[in-house]
């Protein structure tokens, strides 16, 4: 048997599928189209967010600084919505690219002074978050009719599923991501980085670029992920999405990427959004459930998955060592 | 000895004393100190009272930060021991049997964290990354979701009480990092920590049970984030499993890496992150007390941690190396080269 | 075939001067299209500085390198590489979380709308592999092969950048027989396209295999270059060793061997190393010897419970023993020197004080701390013995050079006054003072009546030392000499008459 990268991937989607298939099974009420169309507009922010993630992971590193990027974004735009006559449209363009050159000056730090990426982005955490509350320390409402015109676009399927725009932004953004790291050079240079920044070197791989250009993605990502938030919420606020960081590492590694770098597929991220998603949507149907349990379950998610990785990485060290001793005495 | 210990925590006093004089000079009342109801009141006080947590964290994070590991679940464990401590004190245990239970919680989470990582090899952020989003749910499961509240005068005494004076949570964590600084210094401990630290497989070849080491140091970690809970719940009279804690192994880490401990492991001080933590907490005196809105304490950290993490980069390092290195005439020139030469395979 | 008369690559003059140290000294050297070139030379002869000189690496202090009669000056690998010369190493510098297509062709994808094309990548790898007789599946993840594989895919990816020189340093070092003569097809199949190839390695039998000139390297200077055709092994070994061979053998005194102290019987470790058994006296040195990669590292993480055995019995002083980790056996009075000091030796940002009793410490265990006076005293009391070199006990032990460093670790280990020091590779890459030096202590270490097995691929050095060598092959053990069967030439026949059975 050929070891395959593919197979947390694989496992991930069973994951998903079995779950759900449970669930359907207490629930039968559970599978329509209301509750799939719910769960990709609750989770469009977290997916889009989980996406930068995954690339930043991909490389071996991590960005902490995402929840604060998007908390920062919603505020932003909400106190310029209130206090300046600035097109919606016009807004988003600045935001994006605050936080891309944000994230681009997160990649330079942590690749030309060295330094690891967590303290980087723990630093761009609070720097972001202290930037959101020094804009407003209230909730402030977003009233623009732009942003009507937005969030009443959607596609309302056979069942009464309505598919807003913003789960449909990520299932973009999803699917641009899988072109990007699977059909261009910078996606096959980031998976050089993860597997060894040295090696890739190398192998002639821009090491400064593509560092700088995945946390400028990163960051970026956050931005259109606090742009969504905000068109999911309507409003601002500087204590939003505490912790958001935390939701889309753990969809990353349950989605079958390798916290070490190099190994790991944006698909798998999709399926453990989606699973997360279906935990939470699990409890609301149950009803009598304690919402504390999404956090534990995801905590044993996580365990599971980890082991998993770890045992997999143990059969296949394991499965060459005969292998030379084979050729050897052959 | 002396010597170098002082030598070693020198610029953390330096900063300590520049971050006091700003709240000397925002407030010249800040040295203050008066005494009522036989407690004493001052801003120093307070900044000695509520710098406890992190203190605490950062005593056991600075050993855990030496074998090259991080603990990010201590602020969830701080949420387990609280919600642990004031569900035994309601059920009717004394204030002793819950501050017993609630640092066997924290062993227990050290015990998981340790295992995971030297065990079954898991990287420590991810090891611990478990315990930081399960733990918290685990801590609301206990309270049942809610602030559970507590008036044992015992309890709350270890949070909220003075002895001499002085509030407690002061004592609990000027004895604890001095205690386990005591016992790291004065066994082989603290060098066999550092070795592994630096490099495990040349301490294993050398005869360390590295294994148990580390194992130790998580439940260290545990134990000081299972006090550190136990302080904020008795402060508060009660548990918040939602909040308690919420963030304070950031706070942790940064006390340690304001004390000039490397992340990548290796030479530590804990009395080093110790003055780190002080420092934090003298920042957000200043920013108080400088009647700046609260608004700008987390921008003004971040960019504290900017200014240090960029001293402290390798990067910058070298640059101050070899800016030294070029200084003294009577320097060979070769011994220099040559340094920089393993400075560089160092860092690769 | 080998001398056209234009040369593809000519370097004159070069030379390299690290501090306190002339590393390359006036070297020159001349590639001819569709050759094989060895360079050869002991451990620090120049061999690797010429070839960092040579692709850039290494800046150069002096002479000047002519591609194809055009001067060049490569500022790093990735420089030279784009001129036409590819390096390949003996670690295997290519990723193995990624796909052998995608290894082949990172960085010059062949891309159709903007985007990669990975059909065709993969059929294009397909048809490179197959040119260097592979026929594997471009599309599988690289870890998935064999190193041989995999070094042939980093040759391929070379040779398809770079086009005109490839330098293979040590390339055959981690492969097996059959693994060899893969890559040596490979070889064959590249010169006959006109390549100049310039091969590193320590194997003589495979230069002479494969090679058609070798220029041989000592102390940084060139000795000669040759024709192999019309060389002898023997003549090549001299120009390499000078004239340390027949010193070595005078040198060589008796051994007072005293009663046994360990046994094993059966010893071993699946996929590590072959059971074998071995009687250990008192007063004895073992000199196991072999071909890297041969066992003989192996066979001293067998024995020191680095890499437990899995199999066969051991008895100490006539009693049955345990070994399942260095700790285990350091306990019993066992030390280990590994090959590989910086990664497995040394505790690089401890003090040389510290790193002198650390296993010591480690041995009383924590609760028991060896006191500064006390450690202070043991580290002086060593670095006097040993003549190590330091400005102060406090310095990280990173900072001294690397004969200080290997000394500092045998006082690491003579600390804990074991009764058996097993030592892996202990003069590599130290300077000749020391290198004299530490062949001395392991002289009077013998006298005083410990029992060494030493494993160095310096087979003179090995020789002066030993009462008796283990000969190592395909990790298993071949042949032992003992007293007046000991010579260069024996170990060296009983390593060859092994390989030629093999084939």
């Amino acid at each position: 048997m050929m070891k395959s990268p593919r197979l947390p991937l694989y496992m991930t989607m069973a994951t998903f599928v079995l779950a759900y298939m449970l669930c359907i099974w207490e629930f039968p009420s559970m599978f329509s189209s209301r509750v799939v169309a719910n769960l990709l507009t609750d989770n469009a922010f977290l997916g889009i967010t989980a996406v930068g993630m995954t690339f930043v992971i991909l490389t071996g590193g991590i960005d902490l600084s995402v929840g604060s990027v998007i908390a920062f974004t919603g505020v932003f735009l909400a106190v310029i919505l209130r206090d300046t006559s600035i097109h919606p449209l016009v807004a988003f363009g600045m935001v994006l690219a605050i936080t891309i050159a944000f994230g681009a000056a997160e990649g330079a730090i942590v690749h030309y002074l060295e330094m690891p990426a967590f303290i980087v982005t723990l630093a761009g955490m609070f720097l972001m978050r202290g930037l959101a509350y020094v804009l407003s320390t209230d909730s402030v409402p977003i009233t623009h009719e732009f942003y009507d015109v937005l969030q009443s676009i959607y596609w309302k399927a056979p069942g009464g599923g309505r598919f807003r725009l913003i789960g449909g932004v990520m299932l973009l953004v999803f699917i641009g991501a899988m072109i990007v790291l699977h059909r261009t050079k910078f996606g096959k240079n980031v998976y050089a980085l993860g597997g060894g920044v040295q090696t890739a070197q190398l192998m002639g791989v821009p090491i400064a670029r593509t560092t700088i250009l995945i946390y400028a993605t990163s960051g970026g990502l956050a931005g259109l992920a606090g742009i969504v938030y905000s068109l999911y919420t309507s409003a601002g606020y500087s204590l939003s999405t505490v912790g958001v960081e935390l939701d889309a590492i753990a969809a990353v590694v349950i989605g079958g990427t390798l916290l070490s770098g190099g190994t790991g597929f944006v698909a798998g991220t999709f399926f453990g959004i989606l699973i997360m998603g279906l935990i939470q949507t699990y409890i609301v149907f149950d009803g009598t459930l304690s919402s504390w349990w999404t956090k534990i379950v995801i905590g044993v998610l996580l365990f599971t998955f980890i082991m998993l990785q770890k045992v997999l990485a143990w059969a296949t060290t394991a499965r060459r060592k005969p292998a030379t001793e084979f050729a050897m005495r052959s | 000895m002396m010597g170098g210990t002082l030598r070693r925590i020198a610029p953390q006093l330096i900063i300590l004393g520049v971050v006091i004089l700003l709240n000397f000079i925002v407030f010249p009342g800040f040295f203050s100190i008066e005494f009522q109801n036989g407690r004493l009141f001052g801003n120093i006080i307070d900044v000695l009272n509520r710098g406890a947590p992190v203190a605490l964290l950062a005593t056991g994070m600075t050993l855990v930060i030496a074998t090259k590991g991080i603990d990010l679940s201590v602020g969830a464990v701080m949420a387990i021991a609280g919600a642990v401590a004031a569900s035994v004190v309601t059920a009717g245990g004394g204030w002793f049997l819950a501050l017993l239970a609630a640092l066997a919680a924290g062993l227990a989470c050290g015990s998981w964290n340790g295992i995971l990582v030297a065990v079954f090899r898991v990287q420590p952020i991810v090891a611990t990354l478990v315990l930081m989003v399960a733990g918290r749910g685990i801590g609301q499961l206990i309270t049942e979701g809610k602030i559970m509240t507590f008036n044992d005068p015992g309890l709350i005494h270890l949070g909220a009480g003075t002895i001499l004076g002085l509030p407690t949570p002061v004592y609990i964590w000027v004895i604890m990092g001095g205690l386990i600084t005591y016992v790291v210094r004065r066994t082989a401990l603290g060098m066999l920590i550092e070795s592994i630290g630096i490099n495990e497989t040349s301490s294993r070849l050398a005869g360390i049970n590295s294994r148990v080491l580390l194992v130790a140091v998580y439940l260290v970690t545990g134990f000081c984030a299972a006090l550190a809970g136990v302080v904020v719940a008795a402060d508060i009279k009660g548990a918040d499993a939602n909040n308690a804690g919420l963030w304070m192994e950031l706070d942790a880490i940064l006390a340690v890496v304001i004390g000039g401990n490397s992340l990548l492991g290796g030479r530590f001080s804990i009395i080093a992150s110790l003055l780190g933590a002080l420092i934090i907490q003298s920042v957000n005196s200043v920013i108080l007390l400088s009647g700046m809105p609260p608004e700008f304490n987390l921008v003004i950290k971040a960019l504290l941690i900017i200014v240090i993490l960029f001293i402290q980069s390798p990067a910058v390092q070298h640059a101050i190396y070899l800016f030294r290195a070029s200084t003294p005439p009577h320097a060979p020139n070769e011994n220099g080269a040559k340094n920089n030469q393993t400075a560089k395979e160092s860092l690769s | 075939m080998s001398t056209t008369p234009e040369p593809v690559l000519q370097a004159t003059g070069v030379s390299k001067f690290f501090p306190g140290a002339i590393a390359l000294d006036d070297v020159s050297l001349s590639l001819y299209p569709g050759e094989v070139h060895a360079l050869l030379g002991e451990n620090g002869a120049g061999k690797s500085t010429l070839i960092k000189c040579l692709t850039g690496a290494y800046k150069r202090d002096a002479g000047t390198i002519l591609l194809d009669g055009k001067e060049i000056d490569p500022r790093d690998p990735q420089g030279s590489l784009a001129l036409g010369i590819g390096t390949v190493y003996q670690e295997v510098n290519l990723l193995s979380n990624m796909t052998v297509a995608e290894n082949l062709f990172l960085g010059w994808q062949p891309m159709r709308h903007g985007m990669i094309n990975n059909r065709e990548m993969v059929k294009r790898s397909k048809e490179v592999l197959s040119g260097f007789g592979l026929d594997i599946d471009p599309s599988q993840l690289l870890s998935s092969y064999s190193i041989a594989i995999q070094q042939v895919v980093a040759i391929a990816r070379a040779v398809e950048l770079a086009g005109k020189v490839l330098i293979l340093d040590e390339p055959t070092a981690s492969l097996d027989r059959e693994e060899i003569d893969l890559l040596f097809s490979v070889v064959r199949k590249l010169t006959e396209r006109g390549l100049a190839v310039v091969f590193i390695t320590h194997f003589l039998d495979q230069v002479f295999e494969i090679s058609d000139r070798a220029t041989i390297l000592r102390n940084g200077r060139i000795v000669g270059t040759r024709e192999l055709a019309n060389a002898t092994q023997t003549e090549i070994v001299t120009m390499m060793l000078g004239r340390q061979l027949e010193e070595a053998k005078k040198e060589r005194g008796k051994a007072v061997i005293g009663e046994t102290i360990l046994e094993l019987k059966n010893y071993g470790r699946r996929g590590t190393i072959e059971p074998f058994d071995m009687i250990l006296h008192k007063g004895e040195v073992i000199g196991l010897a072999g071909l890297l990669g041969s066992g003989r590292s192996e066979t001293a993480g067998v024995i020191f419970g680095s890499t437990p055995a899995d199999q066969g019995t051991a008895t100490l002083n006539g009693e049955a023993i345990k070994i399942d980790s260095p700790r285990s056996s350091i306990h019993l009075g066992f030390g280990l020197c590994p090959e590989d000091r910086k990664t497995d030796g040394i505790v690089g940002d401890l003090s040389v004080r510290e790193n002198i009793i650390l296993s010591l410490q480690a041995r009383r265990g924590w609760t028991r701390p060896i006191s500064r006076a006390k450690a202070e005293k043991i580290a002086e009391d060593y670095v006097k013995k040993l003549d190590i070199r330091l400005a102060s006990l406090d310095m990280p032990i990173r900072l001294l050079s690397g004969g200080n460093q290997q000394k500092a670790l045998l006082a690491r280990w003579l600390a804990t006054e074991p009764d058996i020091l097993i030592l892996d590779e202990p003069t590599r890459g130290i300077d000749v003072g020391a290198h004299a030096e530490i062949i001395e202590l392991i002289q009077t270490l013998r006298e005083q009546g410990m029992a060494l097995i030493v494993a160095s691929s310096e087979l003179e050095e090995l020789i002066t030392y030993s009462s008796r060598i283990v000969v190592l092959r395909d990790r298993r053990q071949v042949k032992e000499l003992q007293g007046d069967e000991i010579s260069i030439g024996a170990i060296v026949r009983s390593i060859a008459e092994e390989g030629g059975a093999q084939l």
